[in-house]
């Protein structure tokens, strides 16, 4: 009992992880169609800076106050794969609109130049984030079961990042736009809405929250510049299970293949439980070929 | 009418003939390339080969698939367990007995026959690649999200390969090859006669593959690329056409990796990772996408550029090939051929012009006299 509570706590963890990736990527594809497959290499930007960020407190401000660098490192990821989204998005992104196969393609391209960028600046070795003294350690809630206050943390970071994205989509006027490319982008056009500012602002968010993973992943080890490879497919996944146009669907997404995969693999191996999942997916595809949540449409394609 | 019928016949026999001369070089270069270049070549046309396979469904079906390296891997996989069994001679492999088996298992018992192991070769590629493309296109789940779920498909056999390892070889692969059919793998001779059968065989994939587009499914193929809903309305099932050729290009991609493996000497799960099958993409990008013959001028280009600057500048070469997916995307989304096409496409009015005034000034010679 306490191990599968355990187990789904995991689930959870691991869940939340992939969320805030997904989130950034089921936007850029439901507003403009756009596959980004660099999006990992955001989430990669993000892990750096937060080790960039740890360093600069490490040298130049009093050891007394290196508890609190985690908190600026979240604002310094987010800004900084923020900027990177916003630059990839008017250099190159803009030309692809409506290509969805060869936008893949091409931001493949630049994830292999930042990988391989990060690697000649930070070397090849993995480095290593020292979390803060306050998240080491966990909660006990029942004999046998400690919950890491890291991965605690983790889950409240994404509770929040998930909390502000809703009141930006939903609540506020610049989301209002968003909803509304999103939806009829010509019609959206006609009406006065400038889809090119829309576009890019979107991307660049999407980017930054990636930065936000990024962040929260060095909580759980080692990075190094092909951090971004390991989540992206699976992030993808979500996507592809939970439907494009709805914040709500990536969250279903997430949670199924966060704690189905955790159990799966705790209950087989880790190499069959990433093929049950697969399976499982497959299967759920033949009754949901849209995925969960889809925006109603009518048009055929 | 006449003019058009004999221009096409000309260009039909300046194609034929400049094709007869590639092909008669690629026979011919055993004569005067040296052992380590005819083994490079070699390796090229095998990839030339799974190149043909992914253009046939991304350029004529629009489908993208990114798990080609997943079906060249498994014909690759094939071909070293025969291989293997041929050089253990029936016994236990070295890797199996350090990691505990004391029998060699049941599955890989067939692939000790030829007869088994050659064909199935192609055959289990294909099979899964049916398994996966039957519950997908059934439910008109395509474009962007069929290419992630074969990129899934990826991760999913890599892992399944490198955590197997009792039976796969683990990340070392399967190596350690010794013979084919008796013959010792390591004689130059050898070499040479698997270099041919590469050419012949990627010369045979050729003529099938382009007899296929040509033929009517070809066309329905093409139409169902265009205009999806369309063709159905018009009565055509689509779905079983992405089917077919989806099968059909794992088949081919099953074959490339058997000749990979005899001109390598491995196959580790590395070969059949993520980058290696969106490489092969690339490629096809490059050359061309919807034609034939630029998936075999992609493949060789784009390797025989890999093979000469990650041996100078190895850390280069991922700058240049990310590079190369922008460049090829943005600027030249029908590739060289597509590019050839072009220059071509300008040239021609000119000369016709050229052609047309010279006509036309006969003409009016001829109506004066």
């Amino acid at each position: 009992m306490e191990v599968q509570l355990l187990q789904l706590f995991n689930g959870i963890s691991v869940s939340s992880i992939l969320l805030l990736i997904a989130l950034g990527l089921a936007i850029t594809f439901g507003l403009m169609n756009v596959i980004n497959m660099a999006h990992g290499e955001f989430i990669m930007i993000g892990a750096y800076s937060t080790y960039v960020t740890q360093l600069f407190f490490t040298s130049n401000i009093p050891a007394d106050y290196f508890g609190y660098y985690f908190v600026l490192a979240i604002l310094v990821s987010f800004a900084v794969a923020f900027i990177f989204g916003f630059v990839l998005e008017i250099s190159l992104i803009r030309f692809l609109y409506g290509r969805p196969l060869d936008s893949l393609l091409a931001t493949w391209g630049v994830g292999l130049v930042l990988q391989q960028l990060a690697r000649s600046i930070f070397g090849a070795p993995n480095v290593a984030v020292q979390a803060p003294a306050w998240l080491n350690g966990g909660l006990e809630v029942m004999d046998g079961i400690i919950l890491p206050y890291k991965r605690l943390f983790i889950i409240a970071l994404v509770a929040v990042v998930l909390l502000a994205m809703y009141l930006f989509i939903y609540r506020s006027n610049a989301g209002r736009r968003m909803r509304a490319v999103m939806q009829n982008r010509e019609m959206a056009a006609c009406l006065g809405i400038s889809t090119r500012r829309v576009d890019s602002m979107t991307f660049a968010i999407g980017s930054g929250i990636a930065g936000i993973a990024g962040c929260a992943i060095t909580l759980l080890g080692s990075i190094g510049p092909s951090l971004g490879t390991y989540y992206i497919v699976d992030a993808f996944m979500v996507v592809v299970l939970g439907g494009v146009g709805k914040l709500i669907g990536s969250v279903f997404g997430a949670l199924g293949i966060g704690v189905t995969g955790t159990f799966f693999e705790y209950w087989t191996n880790a190499s069959i439980g990433k093929v049950l999942v697969f399976i499982v997916i497959i299967a759920f595809l033949q009754w949901k070929p849209k995925g969960l949540v889809t925006m109603r449409t009518r048009s055929l394609d | 009418m006449e003019l058009t019928a004999k221009a096409s016949l000309q260009k039909k026999i300046l194609l034929t003939s400049v094709y007869s001369i590639v092909v008669l070089f690629l026979l011919l270069a055993p004569t005067f390339l040296s052992d380590f270049r005819l083994s490079l070549l070699a390796k090229f046309l095998a990839f030339a080969i799974v190149a043909i396979g992914l253009d046939l469904i991304w350029g004529y079906s629009g489908i993208l698939s990114l798990g080609h390296g997943v079906f060249f891997g498994l014909g690759a996989y094939c071909m070293g367990m025969f291989l293997k069994l041929e050089a253990t001679g029936g016994k236990l492999p070295d890797f199996m007995s350090w990691s505990g088996l004391s029998e060699i298992p049941w599955f890989w018992k067939p692939f000790a026959h030829a007869w088994f192991a050659l064909p199935a070769g192609i055959l289990i590629p294909a099979a899964l690649a049916f398994i996966l493309g039957f519950f997908t296109f059934r439910n008109r789940i395509r474009g962007v999200y069929f290419t992630i779920l074969t990129q899934a498909l990826v991760i999913i056999v890599t892992t399944l390969f490198i955590g197997q390892q009792q039976y796969t070889g683990g990340t070392n692969g399967i190596t350690g090859y010794q013979t084919i059919f008796g013959f010792s793998l390591s004689n130059q001779s050898t070499k040479t006669v698997l270099y041919l059968v590469t050419v012949v065989l990627l010369v045979a994939v050729f003529i099938l593959c382009q007899r296929l587009v040509r033929s009517r499914s070809g066309r329905v193929l093409r139409a169902v690329r265009d205009a999806e809903n369309r063709a159905r309305f018009i009565g055509y099932n689509p779905s079983s056409y992405q089917l077919f050729v989806f099968c059909v290009s794992a088949g081919i991609a099953g074959l490339a990796g058997m000749l990979f493996v005899l001109h390598v000497g491995i196959i580790s799960p590395t070969t059949m990772g993520i980058v290696p099958s969106i490489e092969i993409v690339l490629w096809v990008a490059l050359g061309g996408r919807g034609t034939l013959i630029g998936a075999v001028i992609g493949a060789v280009l784009v390797n025989a550029a890999k093979s000469g600057l990650s041996e100078t500048y190895p850390d280069s070469w991922l700058f240049f090939l990310g590079a190369l997916f922008v460049i090829v995307v943005v600027f030249m989304p029908r590739g060289l051929v597509g590019l050839f096409n072009d220059i071509v496409g300008k040239l021609k009015p000119r000369m016709q012009t050229i052609m047309q005034a010279k006509g036309s000034k006969m003409k009016k010679a001829g109506s004066n006299g």
